[in-house]
């Protein structure tokens, strides 16, 4: 029996504290002093360890992380001293699209590599913009495919990135006549982007590719970047290339198991040439996620890429566009221009920009993506707070300079580990074992705007 | 004695907060320039400065009582008369961290003061709307006509449903109010709680649940309130349990994590709970999914057979989550002999599950209702089967909506647990559990509650929602809460009203929330 492919975690601890949501205040002037019902000893969860001393001899306030919120303290204390607040920082943790929420998420999954889990009922929007405008179904006993809980490792996540034949031809003694295009498969329908945006520096970019090797997954980087540590790492590292640079990295080519050529009309010209040079090589196009993407997918599927990589921007949004369509609804655009056109089969679709949380993964899939890309994630793993003063070049908070490639793979490789366990309970609870069979699969969904029209259109009429 | 005037028996008692500090709205201080004259104390009607006799010093001021700045007019405004202007009143800022989208810190305050007092809170407090933007938060009853309104006290409403639809010569089960207890397992949840819930059924006369986790001895003086859960895991589950039960409930999904087994993690299982549940000490118990018996309507059927040969007496409730098949699946069970249907919408409670399937997996209950609801109807076989809905239904109001919609009735759970203090921090499945001592079997947090007042809280909580559906009734001229099943002519929903009739009506809460 194969080897069953494991993602290996390992508690890896954050070397900042990291932004907590809580800040507990107290109106010490208030406190009774020597009290012997001091709530801070009574914790629960024991997070203000030694902060009951004396104020001199106090730590830093490590619970402004730690608390769990369970107003304990607040409403125990004798003389009522305690109060909560949001705590500011986390208000500005993030941006519009990473919000804190999704920082703080990434932030558990790659410190613990344990998938977030809690008690009570979902606490967000009904419904929201859009990967939260849709939801995932699910299994009834109508749909029995499933093992139980015992059966989950069976579930499979590999996906191809190498074009395929739409019809296999036999010969007459039944042995394959066609000429079988070469294979490429990885374990997990997810690849790294060197991010647009925060400190790369060769840490950064070291970690990131020593977990990608680990996960026998790939990163596109760019050539520019490839450094002599990275070595080690080539066979899973996709260069991305242009029309008129590849001839200056022929080098790095003959290394690669896959290259990416940046879109320009007639790149398709250049896969025989790149083939020549190294037959078995993957070819994916990188190609910006506007309107024209999908009569581009169109051709260049014909013109036999084995990978089409669409590029929205860091919010998943679609480029070029005063209205952007979300990434969401130009999946489903491409997806379905290509199987209109019967060659759907042929190609692998992977997307990059936005792609948040390990739901975003799943979603994109059942939309119609082959894998989805992380790229900002990456940086989170590390710890990195989206702060963008990197981009104004200002100093780093968590100096992702410094960080130890070791330590940073690692958290990387957890949260990519948790990403994964997320999209097989998903997957388990759709009754599907295989990933591949995920791709295109809106069965297994459910949309906003049709429960809408299926069951309130009836009693309420138009919705306005 | 009928429905009517049993309920109407039931003492309200004030149960207040177990924790010496109580979280309101506002917030009113009092800083040393006190001089503990107790003006405020004898001015206040609402008792937010409490004073003993025998006792001269300032106590702590009963802040969820404050009605807060509207009291400017009134005489007896405290922060005004105090001779020392000691006293200050601000809106509570810590209101900012308690609740969420879909529970705002309204909501989880009026829930306490509707437990504590079996009232309507008096604070100016948004009980019935939460802020999801969505769904029930959408949905409001059409203004009513003032013609219509009957003049009927609360007695001589009927909030009443039957459980028997079916005419099969089993048991006919009514209960008082349109609500009953959800599952929450011995295990998951503290046995007092557990208790506190059952006692607080068979005072009003419902129900209350096991969930997977077997049948605690102490519940046997309530097993005609109680339903015996079967779930995938059959944790607990004999037939003596089966015996006991006036209902059964077959779990095949839950609604905050369909397609996934139930899920208690190691620390937990104490010694108590694994003996209950005949499973090893501190081992993480995952109940399996699907039913591995059950791949068919018809193996379904051998299954609600096999409980009704047990037990001559027992009805059969079928507990399903909200895939869009839904439902296909309602009539299913059905045509198997189920006596109830249950559908668990995707924004209900749990005590523990991955946040993924809480946000992800499967519809929410507004849809689901109306869905299986018109089916049943074009299959022509509404009327013999109990149609409950679940997941996600957080107060009177969402009741009256789910009513409705097309459901007999509805599974509370979360507001249960929060009547008794729950402030929704998630952190039930961790470490020692619940540090509030509702969902912890820990051997210190899990007996920080009483038995008497978890029934004393429920009942309140329940009574004053029976005062809310009493209300909507007479304005809409109906003598019993079974006239408005399915009645959706009587509500609208915002989002499909021009923009002049949506002015008539409440607007969805929207404030920023940050989760």
């Amino acid at each position: 029996m194969p080897k069953k492919y494991n993602i290996p975690i390992k508690t890896t601890l954050p070397r900042f504290y990291p932004i907590g949501k809580y800040a507990t205040v107290e109106f010490r002037e208030n406190c009774a002093g020597s009290c012997r019902e001091c709530v801070k000893k009574k914790c629960v969860y024991d997070i203000f360890k030694d902060n009951y001393h004396h104020m001199s001899s106090m730590d830093a306030p490590e619970y402004l992380y730690t608390c769990m919120g369970c107003f304990r303290c607040v409403q125990e204390c004798t003389k009522g001293i305690f109060s909560r607040v949001i705590n500011p920082e986390y208000r500005t943790l993030g941006d519009d699209y990473w919000n804190a929420d999704i920082i703080h998420r990434t932030w558990y999954q790659a410190h613990t590599g344990k998938i977030p889990v809690s008690g009570a009922g979902y606490r967000g929007p009904f419904v929201g913009e859009g990967f939260d405008s849709m939801w995932t179904d699910m299994s009834e006993i109508v749909r029995p495919t499933r093992d139980g809980i015992h059966g989950r490792e069976y579930i499979n996540t590999c996906i191809e990135l190498s074009r395929s034949l739409m019809r296999l031809k036999f010969k007459n003694d039944m042995t394959i006549a066609s000429d079988l295009p070469p294979i490429l498969e990885i374990p997990i329908p997810l690849m790294f982007q060197q991010p647009e945006f925060g400190l790369l520096s060769n840490n950064v970019l070291l970690a990131a590719a020593m977990a990608a090797d680990l996960l026998d997954t790939f990163m596109f980087i760019k050539p520019e970047d490839y450094t002599e540590a990275l070595a080690p790492y080539a066979d899973s590292l996709v260069p991305c290339l242009r029309k008129d640079n590849y001839k200056d990295h022929l080098g790095l080519i003959k290394e690669s198991r896959m290259v990416e050529l940046s879109y320009e009309s007639g790149i398709e010209n250049e896969f025989t040439r790149l083939r020549a040079l190294k037959p078995d090589l993957i070819i994916s196009v990188g190609i910006p996620l506007n309107t024209q993407a999908a009569d581009r997918a169109v051709n260049l599927t014909q013109a036999d890429a084995d990978t089409l990589h669409f590029y929205a921007d860091n919010h998943g949004n679609e480029l070029d566009s005063e209205r952007p369509r979300f990434l969401k609804e130009m999946i489903r655009e491409i997806h379905l221009k290509l199987v209109e056109k019967l060659i759907r089969q042929k190609v692998k679709l992977v997307f990059t920009g936005g792609i948040a949380m390990a739901e975003h993964m799943a979603k994109s899939i059942v939309c119609g993506a082959d894998g989805v890309t992380v790229d900002t994630p990456l940086l989170i793993a590390l710890e990195c707070r989206v702060c963008y003063r990197c981009v104004e070049g200002l100093p780093c908070p968590v100096k992702l300079e410094d960080l130890d490639p070791e330590w940073g793979s690692q958290r990387i490789i957890n949260l990519i580990a948790a990403w994964r366990n997320q999209l097989i309970e998903v997957m388990g609870a759709m009754g599907i074992r295989e990933v591949r069979r995920l791709r295109g699969e809106v069965g297994r969904a459910m949309f906003f705007q049709d429960l809408e029209k299926e069951n309130f259109a009836p009693i309420f009429g138009e919705r306005k | 004695m009928n429905d009517r005037n049993l309920i109407m028996n039931i003492e309200i008692k004030t149960t207040p907060s177990r924790f010496r500090n109580t979280i309101g709205k506002y917030t009113i201080r009092r800083n040393s320039n006190c001089i503990s004259c107790g003006l405020c104390a004898e001015l206040c009607p609402y008792g937010v400065h409490p004073r003993y006799d025998n006792f001269s010093q300032p106590l702590r001021p009963k802040e969820h009582k404050c009605i807060g700045f509207i009291c400017k007019e009134n005489d007896f405004f405290c922060v005004d008369r105090c001779p020392e202007h000691a006293l200050t009143l601000r809106l509570n800022p810590i209101q900012e961290t308690l609740g969420d989208y879909r529970w705002t810190s309204d909501m989880i305050i009026g829930n306490w003061e509707m437990a504590e007092t079996g009232n309507f809170p008096i604070v100016d407090l948004e009980y019935n709307l939460g802020n999801s933007g969505g769904g029930f938060d959408k949905l409001r009853f059409k203004l009513p006509q003032t013609k219509n309104r009957l003049d009927l006290n609360d007695e001589e409403i009927d909030t009443s449903i039957d459980l028997n639809k079916r005419n099969d010569g089993r048991p006919e089960k009514t209960l008082s109010i349109p609500c009953y207890g959800g599952g929450m397992s011995y295990g998951s949840t503290a046995l007092p709680v557990i208790v506190g819930r059952a006692r607080a059924a068979k005072r009003i006369n419902t129900l209350t649940c096991t969930g997977e986790g077997g049948y605690p001895v102490e519940l046997v003086p309530y097993a005609d309130y109680v339903i015996t859960q079967v779930a995938t895991g059959l944790f607990g589950v004999t037939e003596e349990t089966i015996l006991h039960s006036p209902v059964i409930e077959f779990k095949y999904a839950q609604g905050a994590k369909p397609g996934l087994g139930g899920h208690l993690l190691g620390d937990k299982v104490t010694p108590e709970v694994a003996a209950m549940r005949e499973t090893v000490v501190g081992s993480a118990l995952f109940s399996p999914f699907p039913f591995h018996s059950v791949y068919s309507v018809e193996d379904h059927k051998k299954h609600v057979d096999w409980i009704k040969e047990i037990n001559p007496h027992a009805l059969v409730s079928v507990k399903v989550s909200t895939p869009t098949d839904v439902d296909m699946v309602a009539v299913g069970s059905y045509y198997a002999g189920a006596h109830i249907i249950h559908i668990d919408g995707s924004y209900g409670g749990t005590g523990a599950a991955p946040d993924i399937a809480k946000k992800n997996i499967a519809m929410p209950i507004e849809y689901a209702i109306p869905k299986v609801h018109r089916f049943l109807q074009e299959e022509g076989v509404r009327d013999e089967i109990c149609l409950i809905a679940s997941g996600g239904i957080r107060n009177a109001m969402d009741v009256a909506k789910s009513i409705a919609l097309g459901a007999d009735g509805v599974v509370i759970g979360t507001a249960e647990l929060v009547a008794l203090e729950c402030v929704r921090c998630g952190n039930c499945e961790s470490g020692r559990g619940c540090a509030r001592g509702i969902a912890s079997t820990d051997a210190e947090l899990g007996y920080m509650i009483t038995e008497e007042w978890t029934e004393q809280r429920i009942v309140n909580m329940y009574m004053a929602w029976r005062k809310q559906w009493c209300e909507l009734l007479r304005q809409f001229g109906m003598k019993t809460l079974r006239e408005l099943v399915g009645r959706t002519d009587l509500m609208v929903h915002l989002d499909y009203l021009d923009e002049s009739e949506r002015a008539q009506y409440q607007a969805a809460p929207r404030n920023a929330v940050i989760i």
